[in-house]
């Protein structure tokens, strides 16, 4: 109780290293990889528990839905990484979704004078808008230093009133079917939201674990005071992370008003909180600085196959809502007693 | 000096105090006696053993070994809690206000005076922090929140707030650190009150000036030992400072460089946001240049406005005859500089990433093309520099978090040497390092002025600047006070301009 702070480290490092037997290794790898055990373990559970599941219809359903959530989480983990937070996805989603579909609407009254207009040309745009979205808020945090949390609670609140507006707080049916193709199509027998979450996932992978950027958003969350210091510029990494998580939810909102053939301005109400879950489940620290993409597809695939596996067991939705809690904070307690040990 | 004095009580006595930790001894034979109604300072340069006594009276730590004497009791206290119901109460160099809260609500956090059902009487709580702050004489109202003090009254805050304890021993540890030529008058008029009521005050300060104003007794610690005790009144300052520097320099320093006269970078009445003033100096090609002053000088906020790490940018910078104006540190980096900062767990080190991710810092444009790290390039470069460094790491990928203070400090010099610079700026470069890394980095910083670098240096420890430096620049208040030619410089001179 009264020992220093010195002593305790001094102490420690040797234990760890000496102290290593069987059982102990066993104990620091079930620490490394549980959530990735975790979702073996279920895997094969459900495999037995439902004939249904290990079928590459179930797999591929769950995969696409997945999709749209782990889009949005890879996002998140760019501005997690940063110390940051993004809660307005779900709203970029909407508007996004809105925006592009009104130039790729068949529907005469909700289409943009002379549409519809080339798929191409509609999702480049919701790629914008949502880029632009993540832009004001990056804007606020990095140059005007507002905390992120109330910024994107702020952008949560007005994207969302952007969006009824945007559609009068209608939808907007009747999506041109070279649109639909990002949401319904299939390449090589593998629906493109499953094809796009696959190439975002690798990018991003790349990015963080290949690029100068990559290695600033690190630094930057790790340590912000000693990336200054390194001649790196705090602000412009944080604004490019609002901007990466902006244009992702974009993406994602498209991807959704495509598959379901509508926009809706009520679309990705609370998918925040999923993407968050997805990135702490994932390992990454909300502190900064620490987490991988690659945790991040655990998390959200693990949320997924929770989802799933419950649907295909019978099991009330409501119990869904109370294990991915249990979830959260058990894979956060995981990882902290990990991060005490080291 | 005990023998004229028989007659007054001792309020704490400690003697053959011991303390060491994991074999390593931090102070081997603690005495003190604190006389009732007296200001005893405790003085003593870094690892002298101030603090680690300090801590044994607070009860923070535990002794090995001795006495300690409380009104003539022998006592041993568990907790600080213990020594604040055996009346010994602190005032914490590190202030820990809750910023929200009034100022009366500080200073009785945790036992609030209170009325029926638990509720807090406010009314109470408000008139005797009242009373408490005008018999000290502090302009402050219980009602303002913290949050809007500056950072002298906070402190002021803090020592009413100890004195609320009506504890007989008071420690106080650097007060007037943060506060101005007023306020510590101030301070030091409620230091004579406590005085007048016979209460003792165990006082440590740096600046010496102060200890001879406002302390009756002193002792001093050098090395984890006790040296001498005494009246202030029968002791000059330069006494007082041979008897905290004590010996003379070993030679332990390698001093291979010699300065040339070609200026590298020239300072023209620079300002900062902090309190400097009016700072001009030159750097040589080849020299060692020590910036030496107390902490709150000024020292660090020079390095900051030529690192580009201050707003205000007033005064004029030339490198090698170009006008120079640091507006980033990626501008200065660009320009050769490189800056070891103070606290390298602040400021040095991202503690979450691996030694070669700490390595590679400063470096990331050099290291990378548009799109990608060139490949393997980042694992070289590292590799190169923990050889060069005798950086004791088991890979490039662990993470630097796991590594001793010495080769956490050293993979900091890593990184700037990295980017090849031409000025290095270092700030404390051998604070809470061993003395094995210590040498080494000595030696690394020497030989870098050898091959035609230049080194601005800020140290506390005189044995450094004395031991590496080829001329001083002496700090005091945000200006300088003083340049020492490698033969004027002495421990004396230095601290004689900086106290």
């Amino acid at each position: 109780m009264t020992e220093i702070p010195e002593q305790k480290t001094t102490q420690a490092v040797p234990r760890a290293k000496t102290g290593a037997s069987g059982v102990t290794d066993a104990l620091q790898f079930a620490q490394k990889f549980g959530v990735l055990i975790a979702l073996v373990l279920l895997c094969i559970f459900l495999t037995f528990a439902n004939e249904y599941f290990l079928t590459g219809r179930n797999i591929t359903n769950v995969l696409r839905q997945v999709s749209i959530n782990g889009i949005l989480a890879i996002g998140m983990t760019f501005v997690i990484l940063t110390r940051g937070i993004d809660l307005s996805v779900g709203s970029i989603v909407a508007l996004t979704g809105l925006v592009s579909a009104s130039f790729a609407t068949t529907s005469s009254v909700a289409a943009v004078a002379g549409g519809p207009y080339p798929a191409w040309l509609a999702i480049g745009l919701g790629l914008v808008v949502g880029g632009a979205v993540g832009a004001i808020s990056g804007l606020f945090v990095a140059r005007y230093r507002v905390p992120a949390f109330v910024v994107t609670l702020g952008m949560l609140s007005a994207a969302r009133g952007l969006a009824l507006l945007y559609a009068e707080g209608r939808p907007i049916p009747a999506l041109t079917d070279s649109y639909r193709w990002i949401g319904t199509g299939e390449i090589l027998r593998i629906p493109v939201p499953i094809v796009i979450f696959a190439i975002v996932f690798l990018v991003a992978w790349y990015v963080l674990n290949f690029t100068r950027f990559g290695r600033q958003v690190y630094a930057v969350g790790g340590n912000p005071h000693a990336a200054v210091v390194s001649g790196i510029n705090e602000g412009r990494i944080q604004f490019s992370v609002y901007v990466i998580s902006g244009a992702l939810a974009g993406l994602a909102g498209m991807i959704l008003a495509a598959r379901t053939g509508s926009a809706l301005p009520q679309a990705g109400i609370a998918y925040e909180l999923d993407a968050i879950a997805a990135v702490v489940i994932g390992g990454t620290s909300l502190m900064g600085g620490i987490g991988t993409v690659g945790g991040t597809l655990i998390g959200a695939l693990l949320i997924g196959i929770v989802n799933n596996g419950l649907d295909l067991l019978g099991v009330e939705s409501y119990y869904q809502q109370i294990i991915k809690g249990v979830l959260i904070v058990a894979a956060v307690l995981l990882d902290q007693s990990r991060n005490k040990r080291s | 000096m005990s023998a004229a004095n028989k007659d007054i009580p001792l309020l704490l006595e400690a003697s053959d105090v011991h303390k060491s930790f994991g074999g390593v001894v931090a102070l081997s034979d603690g005495q003190f006696r604190l006389k009732a109604g007296s200001v005893h300072a405790l003085c003593g340069g870094n690892g002298a053993g101030k603090s680690t006594f300090l801590n044994i009276v607070m009860g923070i730590l535990q002794r090995d070994a001795g006495t300690v004497l409380r009104n003539g009791r022998p006592v041993h206290f568990e907790s600080p809690g213990d020594a604040l119901d055996n009346g010994i109460s602190i005032v914490e160099q590190e202030l820990s206000p809750v910023p929200f809260m009034t100022v009366a609500e500080n200073i009785f956090l945790g036992r609030e005076p209170l009325r029926a059902f638990g509720r807090v009487d406010f009314r109470k709580m408000n008139s005797e922090a009242k009373i408490l702050l005008d018999k000290l004489g502090f302009d402050i109202a219980p009602t303002d929140r913290m949050m809007d003090l500056p950072v002298a009254k906070i402190q002021l805050v803090e020592i009413a707030k100890a004195l609320s304890y009506n504890a007989e021993i008071i420690i106080m540890d650097e007060p007037t650190s943060a506060l101005g030529e007023a306020e510590a008058e101030q301070l030091f008029d409620a230091i004579s009150l406590l005085k007048a009521q016979g209460k003792g005050v165990i006082y440590v300060s740096h600046r010496l000036s102060e200890i001879l104003e406002i302390a009756d007794q002193y002792t001093v610690f050098r090395d984890g030992r006790f040296i001498a005790d005494g009246e202030t009144a029968a002791i000059t300052k330069e006494d007082l400072i041979h008897l905290i520097v004590g010996r003379t320099l070993d030679d332990g320093f390698p001093k291979t460089n010699t300065p040339t006269d070609r200026v590298r970078l020239s300072v023209k009445g620079i300002n900062s946001d902090n309190h400097v003033r009016d700072v001009t100096f030159d750097l040589h090609e080849g020299e060692v240049l020590a910036l030496y002053g107390l902490m709150g000088s000024g020292r660090t906020e020079v390095l900051d406005r030529l690192f580009g790490l201050t707003r205000c940018r007033a005064g004029q910078i030339t490198l090698d005859g170009e006008p120079f104006d640091p507006k980033s540190p990626a501008m200065a980096i660009g320009k050769g500089l490189a800056f070891v900062t103070e606290d390298r767990k602040e400021s040095g080190l991202v503690l979450s990433g691996s030694v070669r991710d700490n390595i590679c810092l400063a470096s990331l444009p050099m290291l990378s093309s548009l799109t990608r790290m060139k490949p393997g390039v980042e694992t070289t470069a590292s590799g190169r520099m923990i050889d060069l460094f005798g950086i004791k790491a088991a890979t490039t990928k662990m993470p630097v978090s796991g590594l001793s203070g010495g080769n956490q400090q050293k993979v900091v010099l890593a990184k700037w040497f990295l980017t090849e610079p031409g000025i290095l700026l270092l700030d404390e470069p051998t604070r809470g390092v061993d003395v094995g890394a210590k040498s080494e980095i000595y030696r690394i910083i020497s030989s870098f002025a050898a091959d035609g670098g230049s080194v601005l240096m800020i140290s506390s420890e005189t044995d450094e600047v004395l031991g590496l430096a080829d001329r001083a620049l002496v700090m005091r208040d945000g200006r300088l006070t003083g340049e020492l030619s490698r033969s004027e410089m002495s421990a004396k001179s230095l601290l004689h301009l900086a106290a």
